[in-house]
């Protein structure tokens, strides 16, 4: 017996929904700071630091983001000697996957300081972490905007993923509903929509921040 | 005993011997200006006395003691030598204000009231303090350098080192940072500088020093050097920069 799409079959995807939220959050956080200590390791002086860094995003970057959730299913299920629940597993690939892109991105965006920013630090002479900190990372931080912004919109649509070994979040909350309404012509165009929603205005304020960076320093708009 | 004493110094890329055997005294108070052809290794002797490039032989000695190789130690000597580079690289993020406390405020730990005090000290050395809450963008590159200057003197420099400051600079805007640093040179302050502005040179250095082939070629008072050269290079470098028709 089919029930059609109604009320209660929204309030079931918007619950849904909060999921995808949460774990999208989770993982850019979580990832936003590995993500930043791997970029301080990519950049730094110590070869041994950089060698493991980049053989850690060449890794993560050159394996599907599907394989690492099934590892990190199926790897703590093994570990821990039972079936876990879904959420440990997807929060840990989904930050560890995360970490990796957003350290290549923050990587390219604080080597495109030029060297001269880090010897005016360095004669000033400030440490190396102060250099960083007071130097390097703000001005990397305008650059890394944009990117880091388009990889945040890719991270909240790619959780759809983790639907795939049942974590119920807004895709696997419209295949629930799809398989009891028989209407997924209604279903899947409003779990877009929902997307979209959370999606749009991320990329709207991060250009208002970016806009609102450029003015502050007196640097002339791009059209 | 000289505030700076360099001794012997080599520095070498790859196979390219870009200083050979480099010694020179800087007395406190002294002005000293280094000229000499593109290549000619000036702005690498520059670089190494404070440290911003390491040299393959040779001992370079702040007030008594050697430069250390790096770290702390480094460090620590680098509050005592202040340096403006050629390339405009003030901190863009930061307000000209900023600039010039970060120095003061993380290396000495000096409170940021105070910190603030020295800015505008240094800058109205540089006639710039207008320009206090002004962002770099919004500066002339002759104001920048200025404000490098200022950021610089901020430290409370022994000795500072100036490596081509005005080279990149439009003509029109050169003769306000020279008029900056004339007045610095009479405030006694011990000064390096790496210059193509012979008139300054000529009026302002106790010491000029010609290199060549990364060599001091010749070395003395700037009049001498300039109205009777012992070697062609330096007269056949004077008429070059004096009359670049000629």
């Amino acid at each position: 017996m089919s029930r059609d799409f109604d009320w209660p079959e929204f309030l079931f995807l918007l619950g849904a929904l909060r999921w995808t939220v949460v774990l999208s959050l989770i993982a850019f956080v979580g990832g936003g700071i590995g993500g930043l200590l791997l970029a301080i390791a990519r950049t730094s002086s110590h070869a041994i630091l950089r060698g493991i860094a980049a053989a850690y995003i060449g890794v993560m970057q050159g394996t599907p983001v599907l394989m690492q959730l099934f590892l990190a299913y199926y790897g703590l299920a093994v570990l821990t000697g039972i079936r876990i629940d879904p959420w440990p597993a997807v929060t840990l690939a989904f930050t560890m996957y995360a970490a990796a892109f957003l350290g290549e991105i923050w990587r390219g965006a604080i080597q495109a300081i030029p060297r001269q920013q880090w010897e005016a630090a360095a004669a000033l002479p400030l440490s190396p972490a102060a250099q960083l900190r007071h130097v390097i990372l703000p001005q990397a931080f305008r650059i890394a905007i944009p990117p880091t912004v388009g990889f945040l919109v890719q991270l909240i649509k790619g959780t759809s993923i983790a639907s795939i070994i049942g974590f119920v979040e807004l895709t696997r909350a419209g295949q629930l509903i799809v398989n009891v309404t028989f209407q997924p012509m209604i279903v899947y165009p409003l779990i877009a929509g929902l997307y979209f929603v959370l999606c749009w205005p991320i990329s709207l304020v991060a250009l208002r921040l970016e806009r609102r960076i450029d003015a502050t320093l007196g640097i002339k708009q791009h059209p | 005993m000289p505030l700076l004493a360099l001794s012997n110094i080599r520095k070498r890329y790859g196979s390219n011997l870009v200083l050979d055997d480099v010694s020179l005294d800087v007395e406190a108070g002294e002005v000293i200006a280094v000229i000499g052809r593109s290549g000619s290794g000036k702005t690498t002797l520059l670089r190494c006395i404070n440290g911003l490039e390491t040299t393959d032989g040779g001992s370079i000695v702040f007030d008594g003691k050697p430069l250390p190789p790096g770290g702390a130690d480094l460090r620590e000597l680098r509050r005592h030598i202040g340096i403006v580079f050629q390339s405009l690289n003030l901190f863009p993020h930061h307000s000209v204000e900023r600039n010039i406390t970060l120095g003061p405020t993380i290396t000495n730990k000096v409170p940021l009231a105070e910190a603030q005090r020295i800015a505008l000290n240094v800058l109205r050395e540089v006639d710039l303090e207008d320009k206090l809450h002004a962002y770099p963008s919004q500066l002339s590159g002759g104001q920048q350098q200025r404000v490098a200057i200022a950021r610089a003197l901020a430290m409370q420099p022994r000795l500072m080192l100036f490596d081509e400051i005005t080279s990149a600079l439009d003509p029109e805007l050169v003769g306000d940072v020279v008029k900056v640093l004339e007045r610095l040179a009479t405030s006694g302050m011990t000064m390096v500088l790496v210059t193509h502005e012979m008139g300054f040179a000529r009026r302002t250095a106790d010491t000029l020093v010609f290199m060549h082939q990364g060599r001091i070629w010749e070395k003395g008072p700037p009049r001498e050097l300039f109205a009777a050269p012992k070697t062609p290079e330096l007269e056949s470098f004077i008429r070059a920069v004096l009359d670049p028709n000629d």
